[in-house]
């Protein structure tokens, strides 16, 4: 790694503040990309700002009929949050299948969502809930987010500092990880809402997260693993590597989106792990 | 530069050191606690897990920076408090979970945390395998590994009062 400068925000604005005086700083969140990223030299920021400790940026709550997530909660957090299991399990279930126990005790939404890997988890979930992103400049709703691969429309110096977003009446996730790396080959979101039903698919785009509405349609009169049955995804826009074709990935998209639906009505689809109980404070 | 104060096993200590050194090389470099190890050094192996703030991390994937103020268990105090060894050591011990021993010290600190996690007795053979997911044990000695933790969760909850009243 080179070297660094490391600063410890206290607040937003004072580290949007240490931002703009430094060469070419970023922000660290919980280190579980960046840092590694900074070992293999890939980046080598001249300062390191510090967003874990920023009180407003932390935990889940609720403001009205939206439900808040601070951009500096841990996925642990999230996963045990008492508010998201029993009102969003999908994004509970979601964020317990993230890297590993010590990785969830360290990575945040936030920096997930600013960083936008086109392999992460979150992204699926903002878009299928409709969710709106807050920045330390401005809201933007998810779909608008994402912009493409590890991209999104962040600006110089602008922080996630957390998200938003109304509890689908139904919410569930599937995931296929990396049998290594534990990234999902293909993570499917499903969302039902009084207004239909939403499916946003990660780790297999070749543009980063989208939406499936092939699958929302057939899943808008009945929502059912069955009403996927014989449905397909179109693989021309999907990702092909060493460890999946597109069509591979294709088909593991409509087989993930009914586990998630699953999920989503109250069953068990794949795991037969216990889930930690609410303990996380709010 | 930067002076990073820590409680490390109960002792307070204070270094100067470079922003960019990890928590581990601060941990075994600075004060010689060498039983935290180095495995793979890309966030991966687990050999490196300690306790931080009471929470399981992976000390080559924190910067000693972001740990300036925390409270920090090592493998080497994972005793405290016990007459000789923690439940979790000598289950790893009556069930021969370990083989070489380098990826031990992570396995027994992420075994503690996950006791702590889901409440001691809490535990079933599916949740401990994925839980292990960050835990690489290159002898592949998984089996025994399992049987350990799920031994020393059961043990934990009929003899230890200290983490049964923290669970609470």
């Amino acid at each position: 790694m080179h070297q660094t400068t490391y600063h410890r925000a206290q607040s937003v604005e004072e580290a949007a503040n240490l931002a703009q005086g430094a060469s070419d700083p970023r922000y660290l969140s919980g280190g579980m990309t960046l840092l590694p990223t900074m070992k293999q030299r890939l980046v080598a920021p001249s300062d390191l700002i510090d967003l874990r400790h920023v009180d407003a940026m932390q935990g889940v709550s609720e403001e009205g009929d939206m439900i808040v997530i601070g951009g500096a909660t841990c996925h642990n957090d999230i996963a045990t949050s008492e508010i998201l299991q029993s009102k969003v399990p999908g994004l509970a279930y979601q964020a317990s299948h993230i890297g590993d126990p010590m990785v969830r005790h360290m990575g945040t939404i936030g920096g997930s969502i600013a960083n936008n890997d086109p392999a992460a988890c979150y992204p699926s979930a903002m878009i299928a809930m409709n969710a709106v992103i807050r920045t330390n400049k401005r809201e933007v709703s998810a779909e608008d987010f994402f912009t493409g691969l590890f991209d999104t429309v962040l600006e110089e110096g602008e922080i996630v500092t957390g998200v938003a977003f109304q509890a689908p009446e139904k919410s569930g996730y599937g995931k296929f990880p990396n049998p290594a790396s534990r990234y999902a080959m293909a993570g499917v979101f499903v969302a039902k809402t009084a207004d239909g039903v939403r499916v946003a698919v990660t780790g297999a785009g070749d543009d980063g997260v989208f939406r499936a509405t092939g699958l929302e349609d057939a899943l808008a009169g009945d929502f059912s693993a069955a009403s996927l049955d014989g449905k397909s995804v179109d693989s021309s826009n999907l990702m092909g590597d060493i460890h999946a074709s597109p069509e591979y990935r294709a088909a593991l998209i409509v087989a993930m989106a009914k586990r998630a639906v699953v999920l989503a009505n109250g069953g068990d689809p794949d795991t037969k792990a216990a889930t930690p109980a609410g303990t996380a404070a709010a | 530069m930067s002076e990073v104060t820590l409680v490390v096993n109960g002792r307070k200590v204070k270094r100067n050191v470079e922003d960019r050194t990890l928590l581990v090389h601060f941990l075994r470099d600075e004060l010689d606690l060498t039983g935290t190890h180095v495995g793979c050094d890309t966030t991966q192996c687990g050999a490196c897990v300690v306790h931080m703030d009471g929470k399981a991390v992976k000390s080559c994937t924190v910067l000693a920076a972001q740990a300036d103020g925390s409270e920090v268990v090592t493998i080497e105090a994972a005793n405290a408090g016990y007459d000789e060894l923690h439940p979790m050591q000598k289950a790893f011990k009556e069930y021969h979970g370990l083989q070489c021993g380098f990826c031990t010290p992570g396995m027994i600190m992420a075994g503690i945390d996950m006791v702590r996690r889901y409440g001691p007795g809490n535990l079933d053979e599916a949740t401990v395998r994925q839980n292990l997911e960050g835990n690489i044990c290159r002898c592949t000695g998984y089996h025994n590994i399992v049987k350990a933790i799920l031994a020393a969760s059961d043990e934990m909850a009929k003899s230890d009062t200290r983490l049964n009243e923290a669970a609470e």
